[in-house]
């Protein structure tokens, strides 16, 4: 378990306060001078070192994504976009961020802008944390009135802004470069890539998009040095991530743990155990929506970190942990899912726009006990068909979790299946009878 | 030139070319919806996916830059399974009405369908329903069978230069429609039925009126206005049933106007064909050889002078010849009249009747003299080139002019010259605030540094132009004198420079009266 010492977000619940002063007294702003002097390099190199991936569901190795910033200002400014879109179901690690620990994420703004050569960051926060943009735009404020950003910000020579955009709704926003569409004003559809929006992004501008987690868990890695974030957890998976347990436990809550932490002593340790006992559990999903579910076989092993979940071929995600327990309908659960995906999907590709609202048709029947044998196949041709065939990552977002469903619960399918005709079961019976009398015979 | 292997042969291809066009150099098929060649790419319907050596998932060869050294295949099994899922995904709430369906025939999903997709369907849902969307009087739609591939989007958007099209909602809900279901208005509208690859959109007054194997193609010039845009005439008996563009790149591109493509329904309603004469005022109806007959006799009487002959516009050479030598010898008369709109053409000198520059040269000509004309309603495809030129050529001097071909409609400028002098494109756009002008739109196209984009020029008058030829220059003088006028603009305007950051900060989520 990670010791309080280890813990980057020492205010999670806000119980030491989120303004400036509460901030510096954790330690907030207090060597960025010295870590900006070091330069950019340096700064890009500590991040490599540190294994820190992106914590915003794909798991892209942060240092490699600076890096991949031009290293010249050509005749277009660079920019910093911190995706702040926090959609994803199961998930609310960036709302706690944003609001008890902005001092971090502004922080990080800097530290990272100076990095990229950016002078301008914005922030796109999904239009439902109305509140919590309000909170992170007086810390923003704060840190103007303190000179920490703004002009010469923080006394490095270096000038920065911050602005706060709002989003108003759309999952499909917080694609990186859906979310440049919307910031740029149009509509929220996933640009082509390439061009990746390092070379190609914000206004035709270089532009690095990050999470607010692995934004904000920055200037901490450079504070501590990259080696103390690297021995946590396990190779290629380290460093410390914000865990968002919610579903059927007894106490569901945002819990900041090692990478790499057993799944069973998470829910059991900080979630308050299964409702029911851990006896109770059926299912779990390990990272948000969009990852398929686990069943409880493989959650008594399994390790919380990026390659071990894909190794059972699901994945960490946003680690938004959804515990399902046996007083749940899988199936239902599985096909909300797939009717927040049909309804979310952007349009603009032919598999995600089809495909979603075939999937959750097709569950809602099998919920129902209206489907035939027939169709767990078609349904899993269906999945197949979306998966990897779209611009971007929507398509399996949306086909995962029905794909982990089909895997690990086909038998409760199965057995539900009783819209298959009768005449299939004896074929001597005339195939013109009405189907519901024989039914009712044979019930 | 750099090498692709596609399915185990090597190409050559030019730099800049996608997959697709490199696997067309190739030989090899790819079927698609949403790719267009006059069209900025969308990459949305997924129906070109190849399989590229180098990664998991299948390429969309239409949006995929090709690179040297690529190993693309398009006749494997993965490639097949791919074709046929997204196909069946097209297909799965496409409505299957294809009897009725006035696309039949010539509608790429029905025979894209043929060749890649599965013998029947799996989807046994309920198909969606959409509403149909009103379009004005030439563009039916039937919006169940859209396949939202959006060229028409990006048709009204780029080609035509007016965003009347757009799509509304998202996911499956997602609908094409005009701004509150808004006539189109431009000139050449229905070119998005060309465009549509299924028949969501289709020419409403060529609904049901025929199957597209049952016509007569007949390649041919259109006539309705002197641009000589390359058409093809579709015949079923006598009948002319429509009128299609043909490619022609230095006159009409592919796209026609409106009067070209729907003037041949007065060739069978409302015609004249039977001969009337008059008695006592008034008009009767009477036979061919009845009116011979009298028109003899009344010849027979008049001084061959008194006689004029009027041949109209549409006759062919051949007729107006017979009739001139039927004027000459049998009436013995030279009062021939061609020209319906009394205007006089020296026919001595060529130069009178032919169009000097070529339709293409336009855009370079010093002066343009227009008499007596309104190229708008006259000559559509004319009008886009003459306006883009006329802004062109004020400009050049003082701007950079980054595009110079081709009839798109936009009049895209670009203040790099300026930049040198510390002054954005940002700041003229606002500079024109003060001059009474809307700002153009300053970020789009993104492949033009400083980029200003003025629309729409097609429906403004020629005082406008003027008007704002002489504001841009008087911008760029100011900032050759004074730049930090420019730079603070704008300055009469009652609005001034948002102060966005604090807008950001104050942020009024509440309406309060």
């Amino acid at each position: 378990m990670l010791s309080d010492e280890d813990r980057i977000f020492k205010n999670l619940y806000n119980d030491f306060g989120w303004d400036v002063e509460s901030a510096v007294a954790r330690g907030d702003w207090s060597q960025t001078k010295e870590l900006i002097s070091k330069g950019k390099d340096w700064i890009v190199k500590e991040v490599k070192e540190s294994e820190l991936r992106g914590r915003g569901g794909a798991g892209f190795p942060t240092g490699l994504k600076f890096s991949f910033a031009p290293k010249q200002v050509g005749s277009r400014p660079h920019y910093l976009v911190i995706n702040a879109d926090e959609s994803e179901p199961g998930t609310c690690k960036d709302r706690d961020i944003l609001r008890f620990e902005p001092h971090k994420l502004i922080e990080g703004c800097l530290i990272t802008s100076y990095a990229v050569n950016a002078h301008v960051c914005y922030i796109y926060i999904r239009g439902e944390y109305a509140n919590e943009g309000k909170k992170l735009q007086q810390a923003i404020d704060e840190a103007y009135e303190k000179k920490l950003i703004g002009k010469n910000a923080s006394d490095i020579g270096w000038d920065f802004d911050i602005y706060i955009h709002y989003g108003a709704g759309s999952y499909i926003c917080g694609e990186e470069t859906a979310l440049l569409e919307s910031l740029e004003g149009s509509k929220g559809l996933p640009r082509l890539k390439p061009p990746f929006p390092a070379l190609v992004g914000l206004y035709g501008c270089p532009t690095i998009i990050n999470n607010v987690e692995t934004i904000a868990v920055v200037p901490t890695i450079l504070k501590r040095g990259s080696s103390w974030f690297a021995l946590l957890g396990r190779p290629k998976n380290t460093g410390t991530k914000i865990f968002c347990i919610s579903g059927n436990v007894n106490n569901p809550c945002n819990i900041e743990e090692e990478m790499g932490i057993p799944l069973k002593e998470l829910i059991e340790k900080h979630a308050g155990g299964v409702v029911g006992g851990w006896n109770n559990l059926q299912a779990v999903i390990p990272g948000g929506s969009s990852m398929p579910l686990l069943p409880k076989d493989v959650c008594e092993t399994i390790l919380m970190d990026f390659d071990s979940l894909i190794e059972q071929k699901s994945g960490l995600g946003t680690a938004g942990v959804v515990v399902i327990n046996k007083d749940q309908d899988i199936i239902k659960c599985i096909a909300r899912i797939a009717r927040f995906y049909k309804h979310e999907s952007c349009g603009q590709c032919t598999p995600c726009r089809e495909g979603c609202g075939w999937m959750w048709r097709v569950l809602e029947r099998m919920a129902k006990r209206d489907a035939t044998y027939k169709e767990i196949d078609l349904l899993y041709d269906v999945t197949k068909q979306i998966e990897g065939h779209t611009i971007c990552a929507f398509g399996e977002g949306a086909a995962w979790p029905v794909q982990g469903l089909l895997r690990h619960f086909r038998k409760e399918i199965e057995k539900r299946c009783h819209g298959e005709p009768i005449v299939k079961k004896s074929p001597n019976i005339p195939y013109l009878i009405d189907q519901h009398l024989l039914e009712k015979d044979s019930a | 030139m750099p090498k692709i292997i596609i399915n185990n042969k090597e190409v050559e291809f030019e730099e800049g070319m996608t997959v697709l066009q490199a696997c067309e150099l190739a030989g090899a098929e790819i079927p698609r919806f949403c790719y267009h060649e006059r069209l900025s790419i969308a990459g949305n319907c997924r129906m070109c996916l190849v399989e590229n050596e180098k990664s998991p998932k299948p390429i969309a060869s239409c949006a995929e830059p090709a690179v040297e050294g690529m190993n693309i295949k398009t006749n494997t099994p993965f490639v097949d399974k791919a074709r046929k899922g997204v196909m069946e995904f097209l297909l799965a709430n496409h409505p299957l009405d294809c009897p009725v369906c006035d696309q039949g025939g010539e509608c790429d999903l029905q025979d894209q369908s043929m060749f890649y997709g599965f013998d029947r369907s799996r989807y046994s849902e309920s198909k969606r329903q959409v509403k149909e969307k009103y379009m004005g009087p030439l563009i039916k739609t039937i919006m169940t069978r859209c396949i939202h591939c959006t060229r028409c989007i990006r048709f009204a958007t780029e080609v035509a230069g007016i965003t009347e099209l757009g799509a509304i909602g998202r996911g499956e809900d997602m609908e094409i429609t005009t701004y509150l279901e808004k006539a189109m208005e431009s000139e050449m509208s229905a070119n998005v039925i060309d465009l549509c690859p299924v028949g969501a959109l289709t020419s409403k007054p060529y609904a049901f009126e025929a199957r597209p194997w049952d016509l007569k193609k007949t390649e041919t010039i259109d006539v309705m206005d002197a641009v000589g845009s390359n058409i093809r005439v579709d015949t079923y008996g006598w009948e002319v049933k429509r009128i299609l563009p043909r490619v022609n790149e230095d006159i009409n591109e592919e796209w026609i106007s409106d009067k070209t493509r729907y003037a041949c329904d007065g060739l069978l309603k409302q015609r004249l064909d039977t001969p009337y004469v008059r008695e006592n005022g008034k008009l009767k109806k009477t036979s061919w050889d009845n009116a011979f007959k009298i028109l003899i006799s009344k010849l027979k009487t008049v001084n061959p002078n008194e006689v004029a002959g009027i041949v109209g516009d549409l006759a062919d050479l051949e007729m107006m010849y017979s009739f001139k030598s039927f004027f000459k010898k049998c009436i013995g008369s030279t009062n021939l009249e061609c020209r319906q709109d009394r205007i006089y053409i020296n026919p001595n000198e060529r130069m009178n009747y032919i169009f000097n520059s070529s339709i293409k040269g336009i855009e370079e000509s010093d002066l343009i003299l227009l008499v007596g004309t309104n190229p708008r309603l006259e000559a559509t495809i004319l009008n886009t080139r003459i306006r883009k030129a006329y802004l062109k050529n004020k400009l050049k001097d003082a701007y950079n002019i980054p595009f110079t071909e081709g009839t798109l409609h936009e009049f895209v400028v670009s203040g790099d010259t300026q930049k040198d002098k510390g002054v954005k494109a940002l700041d003229i756009a606002k500079a024109l605030l003060d001059y009474g002008f809307h700002a153009p739109t300053i970020y789009f196209p993104n492949n033009v540094p400083e980029a200003m984009m003025i629309e729409p020029t097609e429906s403004e008058t020629k005082a406008t132009l003027d008007r704002f030829v002489e504001v841009m220059l008087e911008i760029n003088d100011n900032i050759n004198v004074n730049p930090d006028l420019i730079r603070e603009a704008p300055i009469t305007t009652p609005v001034t420079r948002l102060d966005e950051t604090k807008a950001n900060r104050e942020l009024d989520l509440r309406w309060t009266p």
